[in-house]
């Protein structure tokens, strides 16, 4: 076992109270004192800072390098304009899904970053084109609620100008950063890369605004769950493909069409004639969360899909969870039956997201 | 009267051969906001160690087991309810079962205050 890693604002997570877990081999706060269902709410209703530097950062260079991405994800990088960014993932040659990221145009280069627990293997995988690949040394927050706009947008005008899937380099505190408009709660709001040594300085200035307050992995949970977003590892892996995923949205038309990217006869088959399974949200009719793993079942009793991710969303005030069922029990209002604890618990396949998404179009 | 405390941090008010249970404030606060509490029912009787319960938080779902050999006289049905106020005072009206304790031999397997301090420290 290696020591897990630590992010630039380690120590500031510790003197604000956070409760530290290893997650992916990084030292990470679940929660602070405000506790997860506090720093949920303060997201959806003004605005939470998230450190997110544990995910990997990485600049490609070179000729065509839109191109020769594009032989790796099944999504349109040689016209994506310059100053946007677009959600995509890397397909094996199966056509599951080997991992999601962001890509961005950065204008002489793209601007690409990748989860925390893939960031070697996605490195290793870009490296295996003829392209340069630089791994970024910079911290990485996140700035997600309703005020996010607000509590940016006063230090640097820029980040008001934007708009969903945008991004720019502006002045922040008089740091050079990279100031994007996304993110993984359903909420508008920006991530912000900060050279590595001014990311404790920029943090703790932004957390002076009495609007924002830090919050941890456990709300970032609860958020993306309710907005429908998906978590690598279980929502979608290896083995699910971008159609089951319901993620055909980031495929764009000519990539569809055209092919060129690892395990598109798997894709393209499912896009012309269907998949026999699709990711749902399945709204428990009790109270018990169903998580993952839990097994769901048809009204007969035989089993039809299992959860993929499950909690309790604190503003549906109750369960919500995700998983993969049989295509044909897909249909929002479906009847399903979850196999928790020996026992059958009532359930209703319901259309994503759970809560609807505030992004700034 | 005493108060007598298990490893999986529940707490035991004994009067005679009944008694209040519930889980300790130590294991609230491990446990994070509770958002579902299941219970079994008045009449049932289980072996020690027999699961009596289901307690998740936003972070886990975690199994409530019998301190001793018991029959649970009254289950605390506002918990179903209003599961959060497990955190809010879990040591007092937030208590899971008055029960029969079947042995109250059993008693002295479990901790006292002082032993549950130290258990936790």
């Amino acid at each position: 076992m290696t020591e897990p890693r630590k992010t630039p604002l380690h120590d500031l997570h510790v003197e604000l109270g956070g409760k530290m877990v290893d997650f992916a081999g990084w030292m990470m706060p679940v929660n602070y004192p405000m506790g997860i269902v506090g720093e949920h709410n303060q997201v959806r209703t003004r605005a939470g800072l998230f450190d997110v530097s544990h995910m990997g950062q990485v600049e490609l260079r070179g000729t065509d390098v839109a191109a020769k991405l594009e032989s790796l994800a099944p999504s349109a990088f040689t016209t994506l304009p310059e100053g946007k960014a677009r959600y995509t993932f890397f397909t094996n040659a199966q056509g599951g899904i080997m991992d999601d990221l962001i890509v961005s145009n950065a204008g002489d280069h793209l601007f690409v970053v990748v989860n925390a627990s893939m960031r070697d293997q996605d490195i290793a995988h870009m490296r295996t084109l003829d392209i340069e690949v630089v791994e970024l040394d910079r911290g990485l927050i996140a700035i997600q609620g309703p005020t996010a706009e607000a509590i940016v947008g006063a230090v640097a005008p820029a980040a008001a100008e934007l708009t969903f899937m945008q991004t720019t380099v502006a002045d922040v505190f008089g740091v050079e950063c990279r100031i994007s408009r996304l993110g993984y709660t359903g909420e508008d709001g920006y991530e912000i890369s900060i050279p590595r040594a001014r990311t404790v300085e920029v943090t703790r200035k932004f957390l002076e605004h009495p609007d924002l307050e830090p919050a941890g992995l456990g709300a970032r949970d609860s958020l993306r769950l309710e907005a429908g977003l998906c978590l690598y590892g279980n929502d979608i892996d290896n083995d699910t493909s971008p159609v089951e995923a319901n993620l055909t949205w980031a495929m764009q038309k000519r990539r569809r069409e055209e092919g060129g990217f690892p395990g598109a006869g798997r894709i393209q088959r499912e896009l012309a004639e269907g998949v026999s399974r699709k990711l749902v949200g399945i709204k428990p009719d009790g109270r018990a969360p169903a998580r993952r793993g839990v097994e769901v079942a048809d009204m007969d009793g035989n089993v039809i899909g299992k959860i993929t991710s499950g909690g309790f969303g604190p503003t549906v005030g109750g369960p919500v969870s995700m998983g993969y069922v049989a295509s044909e029990f897909a249909a929002p209002d479906t009847k399903v039956n979850l196999l928790i604890r020996g026992k059958q618990m009532p359930a209703t396949i319901i259309k994503l997201p759970f809560v609807q998404q505030n992004y700034k179009r | 009267m005493a108060i007598y405390y298990s490893e999986e941090h529940e707490w035991l008010d004994v009067d005679g051969d009944t008694a209040t249970l519930g889980i300790t404030k130590h294991a609230a606060e491990a446990l994070g906001e509770v958002v579902f509490v299941e219970l079994q029912e008045a009449g049932e009787t289980f072996d020690k160690d027999d699961e009596i319960g289901v307690v998740e938080s936003v972070k886990a779902a975690s199994e409530l087991y019998a301190p001793v050999a018991m029959e649970i006289l009254e289950a605390n049905s506002a918990l179903e309810d209003e599961p959060g106020s497990v955190n809010e005072d879990p040591e007092g009206n937030a208590w899971f079962y008055k029960i029969k304790i079947k042995d109250t031999a059993e008693l002295s397997n479990l901790m006292d205050e002082a032993a549950y301090k130290a258990f936790t420290a």
